[in-house]
């Protein structure tokens, strides 16, 4: 029987639901299940009302239900905020102290979470592990595991915190034992012989795909939902060889990352769309200087603060046109952790061998979320190297953007003996000299948008599944992939002709392979996470096609699945 | 140092005539030719303005940047490779205006480049409007009833910030701006120049002879330690009847690159992606 459980675990800021969501991830994740996690919390360290989400399954599952089948309340107001999400064959595990009413018809276990957390742990903030031990018991999953991961996750605090985490679960695990009779209606069972898999957030999934793509220099300042990359990288700088720097600001993030990039590294920054306001100056110089860069745009709601631990999707236009003038760019939206990686790989790979500047659009859905992946092919991930050799030149004669076989020039390291680059930001000749040439002008602005068509025919082209195009084709991008994917292929097999058309390559524009495959649809709908059909606006803009209808969400919280159906029930 | 090394090398100078600027230029290609530096050796970084545009005119290798931004992209670049002696470049505007953050940053983060800032206390390229080290009461296109801001004082700045070395010159004694740009790239650590340079269009008060009457030497005051704080600090207050050149303060602390163990074998640039230790960080997420 197919298996897909909702977990949804409610406390105040502080309580410790990401490490009860997070250790049931990863332990269901190597016993060979998919589990998939997301945080819904305030902008506030303690207090408030935070939860996470568990999604289990024995298929691949990338998006979250708005109802849930087990609901672990380490406060009461959980309970008065997610009753109504409650499935009929709900079970609910609570502090016991809190006797919450009106749960008749649900299976219902109070747990003393803080008297067995001071009992077994010698502290109550371990209520956390307490409940996840009974969890799992009334699961009908076995304790072993999770001991394990517990072990991973609290090592670097030291073996106290272990130990006194893990006999927390037990003691949770055993009162579950000996007071809960019934049968749970939520069971899972342990795999035999397990394809043990990946568990990791979309921002982890970013940074170690920018190691593996031969990462040197990082420069960022912290700003959610950003940071998690930042902080990934700083914990692997010393072993990787990987400098990274927070700075003063985010001008200076980019400015400093060109500045290495410049002068030979494999650079990268990210921020925030607010950060990356801040950036933009740089980006158009990146553009001018076609200096290598990676940025990841890590979007949340705006404008300004906006709300700044939730979800959004609105910075789709502005990353396509920030900067001054006119320069090619690359642009990644990547749907999953997976495709997180490979798009990060390819964007540090273009943007070397074009000596332009990806953009990474991703958002906080993604970034914060994990996620369960199957092996990453290591063969997929290049890291070649885009630099020139000097020992064909006569002394002193390198010329920075000269014409070249491809439209980027050839790429020479800042101290070469006897060779010399001038990189300007002023318009410039061949030698990188300023000039107001009105012939070169003409010519290095040719040079530089040039390179968008060079860089198409590297990318993958979207496709909306074999066959003929069905009669409504819903086009999304970056993390909204995962809701529709999965709202798509329900409506699908109750019969309804509809397919899905992720965009993950947002610029170049793949034009033709949108238009080749969407020409004679006869319904096109997108589904996207702001107020103003951005994505439905940029494909018009570069198609010509019409639109029929979008679906925009623009309240802070991403799409659940239920909500995906139904709106796309009424566009099928 | 010549300009021979590179035969297309034959700069259209934009400076005004009698400009400053010109002395600044030999003094920059003087300092470097007694440093046996050879062109490939040397990076510029440079923002923008009148100032800013010198390195265009110096055959070495050159980053033109953005306004303001100079030194966060000269400390990437020395990041990147220490082995390349980088000097940011740009006027009092650039750097103690639209940079100004960076400039204070770059003191704290101690990283091994030389900043050298063309005083002129006005906007050059932009015609003449008041800049940061402007006195008060400067009358200029957007100041048309004087500007309202005291004079930013740029060495007791970096006094107060315990940068590695902070000087100033003048562009009217070439000689010895020449050894105080010396002494700059030679110091280990950040180190800001601050040269005094007359603008001859734009700035009628601080001209050539304003500053000849004013200006006189530390290395000629006997017993004047620059690594004294308290002395230091004095002399960088002392403007209007005497104006002090020279190394103003001095501070051997430990540069950046010198306290990142990253970089303590070789440059970043240089140094291979460990491949070998990829399987291992990928399992960690198992």
């Amino acid at each position: 029987m197919a298996v897909d459980i909702t977990f949804r675990i409610g406390g105040a800021a502080g309580q410790g639901m990401q490490v009860i969501s997070y250790s049931l991830g990863k332990m269901l994740a190597r016993g060979g299940y998919y589990a998939f996690a997301t945080q819904d919390v305030m902008s506030r360290i303690r207090g408030g009302h935070n939860f996470a989400n568990v999604r289990v399954s024995d298929r691949p599952v990338y998006a979250q239900h708005g109802r849930c089948d087990v609901l672990v309340a380490l406060d009461g107001r959980t309970i008065d905020e997610h009753r109504h999400e409650l499935n009929e064959h709900a079970v609910i595990v609570h502090e016991k102290k809190l006797s919450p009413t009106g749960l008749e018809g649900h299976t219902v276990l109070a747990v003393p979470l803080e008297e067995l957390a001071t009992r077994f742990g010698a502290d109550a903030r371990m209520s956390n592990s307490v409940a996840l031990g009974a969890v799992l018991c009334l699961a009908g999953y076995p304790l072993e595991p999770l001991l394990s991961v517990l072990k991973d996750e609290f090592s670097r605090k030291g073996n106290d915190v272990v130990s006194r985490n893990q006999a927390c679960a037990r003691g949770g695990y055993d009162f579950a034992r000996h007071s809960f009779k019934k049968t749970c209606p939520c069971t899972l069972t342990a795999l035999k012989s397990p394809e043990s898999r990946l568990f990791m957030s979309g921002a982890e999934a970013v940074g170690l795909s920018a190691i593996l793509s031969g990462l040197q220099f990082y420069a960022g300042y912290p700003m959610s939902p950003s940071t998690p990359i930042l902080e990934y990288l700083a914990s692997k700088g010393l072993e990787h060889g990987i400098l990274v720097r927070q700075t003063e600001d985010e001008i200076s993030a980019i400015n400093m990352a060109l500045g290495a990039s410049w002068a030979g590294c494999r650079a990268m920054t990210g921020s925030a769309g607010g950060g990356f306001s801040l950036m933009v100056e740089g980006l158009s110089l990146a553009g001018m200087t076609e200096t290598p860069i990676v940025i990841a745009l890590c979007s949340r709601p705006g404008p300004a603060t906006g709300l700044a631990t939730r979800q959004a999707q609105a910075d789709l236009l502005f990353a396509c046109h920030a900067g001054h003038g006119e320069f090619s760019r690359v642009i990644f939206a990547p749907g999953t952790a997976e495709q997180a990686i490979y798009a990060t790989n390819q964007a540090f790979d273009i943007s070397e061998e074009y000596e332009v500047p990806a953009i990474l659009l991703l958002d906080q859905h993604l970034n914060d979320s994990y996620w369960t992946l199957g092996p990453i092919d290591e063969s997929r991930l290049m890291r070649q190297r885009y630099r020139a050799d000097a020992a064909d030149l006569a002394p002193y004669a390198y010329k920075r953007y000269a014409p070249a076989s491809s439209s980027a020039s050839p790429l020479l390291r800042p101290g070469t003996p006897n060779q010399l680059r001038y990189d300007d930001s002023d318009e410039h000749t061949e030698e990188g000299h300023i000039t107001e040439s009105a012939e070169i002008r003409r010519a290095m602005v040719g040079k530089r948008l040039g390179k968008a068509a060079d860089i198409s025919l590297e990318l993958a082209r979207p496709d909306c599944g074999p066959g003929e195009p069905a009669r409504t084709v819903v086009l999304c991008f970056g993390s909204t992939y995962g809701v529709a994917r999965e709202a798509v292929d329900n409506l699908s097999r109750e019969g309804a002709s509809i397919s899905l058309m992720h965009l993950n390559e947002i610029m170049p524009f793949p034009r033709e392979a949108v238009l080749a495959r969407l020409a004679k649809t006869h319904r096109i709908t997108t589904i996207e996470g702001n107020a103003t059909a951005q994505l439905a606006r940029l494909v018009t803009t570069e198609t010509r096609l019409k639109i029929a209808d979008s679906i925009l969400k623009y309240d802070g919280r991403p799409f659940s699945i239920e909500e995906a159906e139904r709106e796309l029930e009424k566009q099928a | 140092m010549t300009t021979s090394h590179d035969p297309a090398f034959s700069p259209d100078i934009a400076w005004c005539p009698g400009c400053g600027n010109f002395a600044i230029r030999e003094a920059v290609r003087q300092a470097l030719e007694e440093l046996h530096l050879e062109p490939w050796q040397v990076v510029f970084v440079s923002g923008i303005g009148q100032a800013a545009k010198l390195p265009q005119y110096m055959p070495c290798n050159l980053f033109d940047v953005l306004h303001g931004r100079a030194l966060v992209t000269a400390t990437g670049v020395k990041l990147a490779n220490s082995r390349l002696t980088v000097i940011a470049e740009g006027g009092d505007a650039d750097m103690y205006a639209e940079g100004a953050n960076h400039l204070m940053h770059a003191m704290r983060k101690n990283v091994n480049i030389t900043c050298l800032v063309h005083n002129n206390q006005v906007f050059g390229l932009t015609k003449g409007q008041f800049s940061p080290t402007s006195e008060s009461g400067f009358r200029t296109g957007t100041s048309p009833q004087g500007s309202a801001e005291p004079a930013f004082n740029p060495l007791a700045f970096g006094v107060a910030l315990e940068a590695g070395l902070v000087a100033r010159g003048f562009a009217g004694d070439i000689p010895r701006l020449k050894e105080l740009i010396i002494a700059a790239i030679r110091h280990e650590g950040f180190s800001l120049l601050d040269i005094l340079q007359p603008c001859v269009t734009f700035n009628k008060v601080n001209t050539f002879k304003w500053y000849q009457s004013r200006v006189y030497n530390l290395s000629d005051t006997p017993g004047y330690d620059p690594h004294d704080k308290a002395q230091a600090f004095a002399r960088s207050l002392e403007w209007g009847t005497r104006i002090p050149c020279g190394i103003i303060y001095r501070n051997d602390r430990p540069a950046l690159d010198r306290q990142l163990p990253q970089l303590h074998d070789q440059p970043l640039v240089d140094q291979p992606v460990p491949a070998d230790k990829f399987r291992a960080l990928i399992e960690r997420f198992r």
